[in-house]
């Protein structure tokens, strides 16, 4: 990897678990809403286990909305991303590269949390590791998308809540196929492997569309 | 070439004038006929009665709303692409009307639904996605609104736009899978193997009725927006022809 990329990296990465960033604070809301759905819908063990896994896929979708406009509000205020924007290096890997850092930031804490919010929900084994498998799959594609959210709204001085109902339509397949595959590893109307490469494919499209739909956004705020 | 010579806004204005009148009196008509043949001259269907006729306004608006999805996606090449200037106006102008079908199909899906399915909401695959592009209208009109500046929120809505576009297929083809999974076979379809004659006609010239409507709305909702970017820029002028210099800027108090 090219030099200025793994600075990149290791900037966003500090920037985002040190003192200011705001990292952990996506797995205790994560950790929130879990406990709060049982006083919504009732302690009954069953119907928690039976849709758990549906459960912590939009606890994990809420709580990387929640993140996403950190991903470039911080360095558009601090000017941080006029110099990035000057500097020359072709915009889409850099978008990339901030997604990536915000995703083990952000994402992937999220995934390592879901083993242990199953427990609460009381999750069979099968059940967790299939949930933990999607989110390890899906959560990326759902930063990407919302980066392209975050772009759009970086002007704008309150762009959380819009960009959230920005975001969450295109969250849509995602969200399915995450749900889907877990159902299959679980009840198994069709294969575990369908939905799952399925949840893959679309990681990898938002990889392409995400930083190119974002750069163009970002280009265009700032001109 | 012709696509050019309109981007010229007041040479537009002059076009909208002479083809609106014309337009607007095929649309009144077709509206008489496409109305009066589905009203009186359109059989009941032998299961559902006169219920039928919610067709005739439910499914054109249906078409509509993803027409008009289609002509935002071109306005928004032709704003990030070819740069034309009317692009944005006509990307804007479509999304309010656009959303006004998706509501149209939506509530006339639902009454429809309440004799059929005996329920108004069903999570169909088709009225879910529907509701979702409902969502993404609302969420593009909601872009446009929150940046003052015509020319950068137009570049904004248009990448969004094409986003949505190359994820619509994709939310389409998801939620069918979400649906044959986890519910039966939908209660209702088409029995037989074609529409009848006697309903398609009138479904036909509700259809183009229904077009020819968009059209003209869009052409005035276009011709506001440009009139409505005018005043916009009088009225800039004469705020920065009040306040000559930035030396007022900077002291307002004075």
């Amino acid at each position: 990897m090219r030099n200025w990329a793994l600075v990149l990296f290791q900037r966003d990465l500090q920037l985002s678990v040190r003192i200011g960033g705001s990292a952990l604070v996506g797995v205790l809301f994560f950790l929130a809403v879990v406990t709060v759905i049982p006083f919504g819908i009732g302690p009954d063990l069953n119907l928690l286990s039976r849709i758990g896994p549906g459960l912590l896929w939009i606890g994990a979708l809420l709580a990387t909305l929640l993140g996403l406009d950190r991903l470039f509000q911080a360095d558009r205020d601090d000017g941080t991303l006029d110099l990035i924007l000057m500097a020359g290096r072709p915009l889409e890997v850099v978008v990339l590269i901030k997604c990536l850092a915000h995703w083990v930031g952000t994402g992937l804490p999220l995934v390592v949390a879901a083993p242990f919010l199953g427990i609460l929900l009381n999750l069979d084994p099968v059940a967790t590791a299939a949930v933990t498998a999607t989110l390890f799959a899906g959560t990326p594609a759902l930063t990407l998308i919302g980066a392209i959210g975050a772009s759009l709204t970086v002007t704008l001085r309150r762009g959380g809540l819009l960009l959230a109902i920005l975001v969450i339509p295109l969250a849509v397949p995602t969200l399915i196929f995450g749900v889907s595959a877990t159902d299959a590893a679980v009840r198994d109307p069709v294969p575990f492997m369908t939905p799952f490469l399925i949840l893959c494919a679309l990681s990898l499209i938002a990889a392409v569309v995400g930083p190119i739909a974002s750069a163009a956004a970002l280009r265009f705020a700032s001109d | 070439m012709a696509f050019w010579d309109y981007a010229n806004p007041t040479r537009f204005l002059r076009l909208v004038q002479v083809v609106l009148p014309w337009l607007a009196g095929l649309c009144v008509g077709l509206f008489a006929v496409g109305l009066y043949m589905s009203f009186f001259v359109a059989p009941e269907d032998y299961q559902q009665g006169d219920t039928v006729r919610i067709m005739y306004i439910h499914v054109p608006a249906a078409w509509l709303c993803m027409m008009c999805y289609s002509v935002m996606t071109i306005s928004s090449l032709g704003t990030l692409v070819w740069k034309h200037p009317l692009a944005d106006v006509s990307a804007k102008a479509a999304a309010p009307i656009g959303a006004a079908f998706t509501f149209m199909a939506l509530v006339t899906g639902s009454l429809w639904g309440k004799p059929m399915w005996g329920t108004y909401w069903e999570w169909d695959a088709r009225l879910t996605s529907v509701l979702v592009l409902f969502i993404m209208y609302l969420g593009l009109m909601t872009l446009w609104r929150t940046m003052d500046d015509p020319i950068k929120a137009g570049k904004a809505a248009a990448v969004l736009t094409l986003v949505g576009a190359l994820n619509l297929p994709i939310i389409k083809f998801s939620v069918d899978w979400w649906n044959t999974l986890h519910q039966p076979a939908s209660v209702f379809r088409f029995d037989g193997p074609t529409i009848h004659p006697d309903i398609l006609w009138p479904l036909l010239v509700m259809a183009f009725a229904f077009t020819t409507l968009f059209f003209v709305l869009h052409l005035m909702a276009m011709r506001n927006e440009v009139l409505r970017r005018r005043v916009r820029s009088l009225r800039l002028r004469a705020a920065s022809a009040a306040q000559p210099g930035p030396a007022a800027a900077a002291q307002p108090a004075e």
